[in-house]
C-alpha cells in the first residue's frame, strides 16, 4: 500500500486524475454514476484500517506474500552484474495480477456489488479475477480475444474451472483491447456489475487505485533488498510493459529516488518498425483510449492501430497515463525487446535458474543482453509470472 | 444550411437520422444527405467512423468497419461536407470520438467544422468535466457546440448542469445500452421520460438509443423535442440502398 508520504509528488495524479497531461476520465455519459462512485469511494476505502487488514491478511496466507526477491547467481555470473529476481511468478495463480485483484474485490464488496467483470489479455488477470471471485462467491464473466482465447488455452480452462463464464470478443484484432471494448460495452448495459480492470489503465481512478494495490512488490523490494544487501535502493529496476501494472507496482515506491534508474520494457513483437509490434512509446502518441487521456499507437486520423506481440499480455495498443507521463519525462527509460529476443531470454532463464517465466516476463529479462553492465551494480528484474500458460507457445519454437 | 435552434422554433416535433459516413459505399455521404433532405429529416447526424466505438453496438461498429475498409477519414469527409455546403440546407451534426478530434488537431477539426457549415458535435467520450476544463473555451471560439448525453442513471443535479451549458439540445439516452435497435419502448423508460419531461429544462430534448420505427419515435415525441434513429436507418441502407431511404423515412413520418 501507498504511503501517504507520496501524495504530494509530482508521480501521483491529481484530483482529476492526471499525470501531468496524461490521465482522466474520458468516458461516455453512460458509465458516468460508475466511475464516480468509485472515485469518491476508492481512497477511503484503500485507507480504511478494515481494508488494510483483509488485504494484508489475503496477500500473506492466501497469495503467500511477501513473494522473495532471488539473488540469480548464474544469470548475475553471466551479465557481470547483480541481478534480483523478484518473484512474482510465484504468487497464487502464478502472476502479479492477483494482488490488484485481491485489493479491487474488497474494493466492490465494501460497494456492495455482486456481480463482477473483467477483461484478459493473456488470461492472468482472468485467472486472478475468476479466483477472488470464487473466493468471494461473487459472479465473474471474463473477456477474452478470440485469439487470445486460442494462444492461452490453459488459462481459459482455470478460468472455466474456477466458475467465471468467459466471452469471446471477436471484433478488430481479437486480442486485449477488443476484450477491453467488450467489457466496457458490457459495463454501459449492466450498470450494477464492478469492471475489475487489470492493469494501471482505464478512466481515473482505475491507474492510481491499480498502481496502488500493486505498489506491494516495491514496498517488498525495498525491505528485502535492505535484509539481503544492506540497502534500500538498486541501481536499477527492470519490468515489462502491458498495460503497466507490474512495472507500476515495481517502480512504485522507487518513483521518488531519483538516483534509481527504472526500465520499461515494452513488446517489439518482430520489431519496431515491422508494422508487427506493441511498442506504444516509440510507435504511438497522444490520444484516448479506453478512458485515459495517454499514448497509443494509432494512425493519422486516431484510428487505433492493431497491435502485435508474441506475448498476449503485452499486446495492447497503449500504456498507462503514469507510464506516459515517465516516458515523457524520462524517469523511465522505455526499451523493447522482439518475440525472438525474449523467447531466448525464457529459455535462458529456464537453463540456467530453473526458472520457467511468463513471455511477458522474459521481455524484461530480454534487454539485460542490451545493457552495459557493471559488476557491483544491483538489478532487480520483475518476473511478473510463471510460464505454465506458455508451454505451447515455448514448445511449439524450441523445436525450431 | 439553416441552424438548429431554427428547426426547434419551426416544429414541435423532429426526426434526426444517424448514419456512418462512407457507409455503405465512399462517395455515399453526400447522396444520403440529400435523400433524408429530400424526404423532410429535420436534422441529420453524420458519424465519423471510428476502429473503436466504445458506445455503439454491432450494427454501427460494423458500418464503421466497412467505412473505414472504404477509405473514409476526416479529410474526405470534410471534402464531401464542403461541396454541399451552398446548396443543403438541412443542418449536419458530427458525431465521433475524442480521439480521432485529438489526432486530427483540435483547432484543425473546429476550423473544419466551421468551413462546412457544422455547427454542432456530439463526441461521447468528451464528458462534462473534461469539456468544461480543455474543449469550451475551444469550442466557443469557432462557434461550435457541443452536445451532452444524459442517461436514465445521471442525476437530477448533474441533469440540471448539463442543461445549463446546453445551447443545441440534451440528448436523453432512452436506456442504460450502447447503440442498436430495440422492439418497443418499456413502461420503466417511459417513467424516466416522464421524469425528465417534468424536470422542465430550458434545453431542447431529443430521445436516442433504440429508437427504430413510427411507434417508437412517436412515444419519444410524447416526451421529447424528437427522437434520433440510428441502427435501424443503418440496417435499411445496408438492405435496400441509397435509392430507397425515402420508403424508410416516410415510414417513421407517415
Ligand atoms: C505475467 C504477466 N506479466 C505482465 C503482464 C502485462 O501486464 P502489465 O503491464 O499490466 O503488468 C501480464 C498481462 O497479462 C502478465 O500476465
Amino acid at each position: 500500500m501507498t504511503e501517504n508520504k507520496n501524495m504530494k509528488s509530482k508521480y501521483q495524479p491529481n484530483k482529476n486524475g492526471y499525470y501531468g497531461q496524461f490521465g482522466g476520465a474520458f468516458i461516455p455519459e453512460l458509465l458516468y454514476p460508475n466511475v464516480k462512485e468509485l472515485e469518491e469511494n476508492y481512497l477511503q476505502i484503500l485507507e480504511s484500517e478494515a481494508f488494510k487488514k483483509e488485504y494484508k491478511d489475503l496477500l500473506q496466507h492466501y497469495v503467500g506474500r511477501p513473494s522473495p526477491l532471488y539473488l540469480a547467481k548464474r544469470l548475475s555470473k553471466k551479465y557481470g552484474a547483480t541481478i534480483y529476481l523478484k518473484r512474482e511468478d510465484l504468487n497464487h495463480t502464478g502472476a502479479h495480477k492477483i494482488n490488484n485483484t485481491i485489493g479491487q474485490i474488497l474494493v466492490a464488496k465494501h460497494l456492495g456489488k455482486t456481480k463482477i467483470i473483467a477483461e484478459t489479455g493473456a488470461g492472468q488477470h482472468g485467472v486472478a479475477t475468476a479466483t477472488v471471485c470464487a473466493l468471494m462467491n461473487l459472479e465473474c464473466v471474463v473477456f477474452m480475444g478470440e485469439i487470445d482465447i486460442e494462444r492461452q488455452a490453459p488459462n481459459v480452462a482455470r478460468m472455466k474451472m474456477l466458475g467465471a463464464t468467459v466471452i469471446a470478443a471477436t471484433s478488430g484484432s481479437k486480442t486485449l483491447k477488443d476484450a477491453t471494448n467488450e467489457a466496457i460495452r458490457y459495463w454501459i448495459q449492466h450498470p450494477e456489475t464492478y469492471y475489475l480492470i487489470g492493469s494501471v489503465v482505464g478512466p481515473h481512478p482505475y491507474p492510481d487505485m491499480v498502481a496502488r494495490l500493486q505498489a506491494v512488490i516495491s514496498e517488498e523490494m525495498k525491505v528485502q533488498l535492505k535484509a539481503q544487501k544492506g540497502k534500500e535502493n538498486p541501481d536499477t529496476i527492470i519490468a515489462c510493459v502491458g498495460g503497466g501494472s507490474n512495472a507500476a507496482g515495481a517502480f512504485y515506491h522507487y518513483l521518488e529516488d531519483e538516483e534509481v534508474a527504472l526500465i520499461a520494457v515494452e513488446a517489439a513483437g518482430l520489431g519496431v518498425d515491422t508494422g508487427k509490434s506493441a511498442a506504444t512509446s516509440q510507435l504511438g502518441d497522444v490520444g484516448v483510449i479506453h478512458g485515459s487521456k495517454t499514448m497509443l499507437m494509432q494512425d493519422a486520423y486516431g484510428q487505433i492501430t492493431e497491435p502485435y506481440s508474441i506475448s498476449a499480455g503485452l499486446d495492447y495498443p497503449g500504456v498507462g497515463p503514469l507510464h506516459a507521463f515517465l516516458h515523457e519525462t524520462k524517469r523511465a527509460k522505455f526499451m523493447n525487446a522482439t518475440d525472438k529476443e525474449a523467447l531466448d531470454a525464457a529459455y535462458e532463464l529456464t537453463k540456467i535458474e530453473g526458472i520457467i517465466p511468463a513471455l511477458e516476463s522474459a521481455h524484461a529479462l530480454a534487454v539485460l543482453p542490451k545493457l552495459a553492465l557493471k559488476k557491483d551494480q544491483v538489478i532487480v528484474v520483475n518476473l511478473s509470472g510463471r510460464g505454465d500458460k506458455d508451454m505451447e507457445t515455448y514448445i511449439k519454437h524450441i523445436e525450431k | 444550411m439553416k441552424s438548429i435552434n431554427n428547426i426547434f422554433k419551426e416544429k414541435q416535433h423532429v426526426l434526426s437520422i444517424f448514419f456512418t459516413a462512407g457507409f455503405p459505399n465512399l462517395e455515399d455521404t453526400t447522396k444520403i444527405i440529400a435523400e433524408l433532405s429530400t424526404n423532410n429529416v429535420d436534422f441529420i447526424e453524420v458519424g465519423l467512423p471510428y476502429s473503436d466505438p466504445l458506445a455503439d453496438g454491432p450494427t454501427i461498429q460494423d458500418s464503421s468497419q466497412v467505412a473505414l475498409q472504404n477509405g473514409m477519414n476526416l479529410d474526405v469527409v470534410f471534402e464531401q461536407l464542403k461541396t454541399i455546403k451552398d446548396t443543403n440546407t438541412t443542418p449536419l451534426l458530427l458525431m465521433g470520438y475524442l480521439n480521432q478530434v485529438i489526432k486530427y488537431g483540435e483547432d484543425k477539426f473546429c476550423q473544419q467544422c466551421k468551413d462546412c457549415g457544422v455547427e454542432t458535435v456530439i463526441i461521447p467520450d468528451l464528458p462534462m468535466l473534461e469539456y468544461k476544463n480543455h474543449y469550451q473555451q475551444l469550442f466557443d471560439r469557432y462557434g461550435i457546440t457541443n452536445v451532452f448525453l444524459i442517461t436514465p442513471h445521471t442525476s437530477e443535479a448533474r441533469i440540471r448542469k448539463i442543461d445549463a451549458l446546453t445551447k443545441a439540445f440534451i440528448y436523453v439516452v432512452a436506456s442504460a445500452s450502447i447503440t442498436g435497435a430495440k422492439g418497443e419502448v418499456s413502461q420503466q423508460q417511459i417513467n424516466y421520460f416522464e421524469r425528465i419531461k417534468a424536470m422542465n429544462l430550458q434545453s431542447n430534448l431529443i430521445i436516442g438509443f433504440g429508437i427504430s420505427d413510427k411507434e417508437t419515435f412517436a412515444t419519444a415525441c410524447q416526451f421529447a423535442n424528437g427522437a434520433i434513429i440510428g441502427s435501424a436507418f443503418i440496417k435499411h441502407l445496408d438492405t435496400n440502398g441509397v435509392a430507397r431511404i425515402g420508403e424508410f423515412v416516410q415510414g417513421i413520418l407517415e
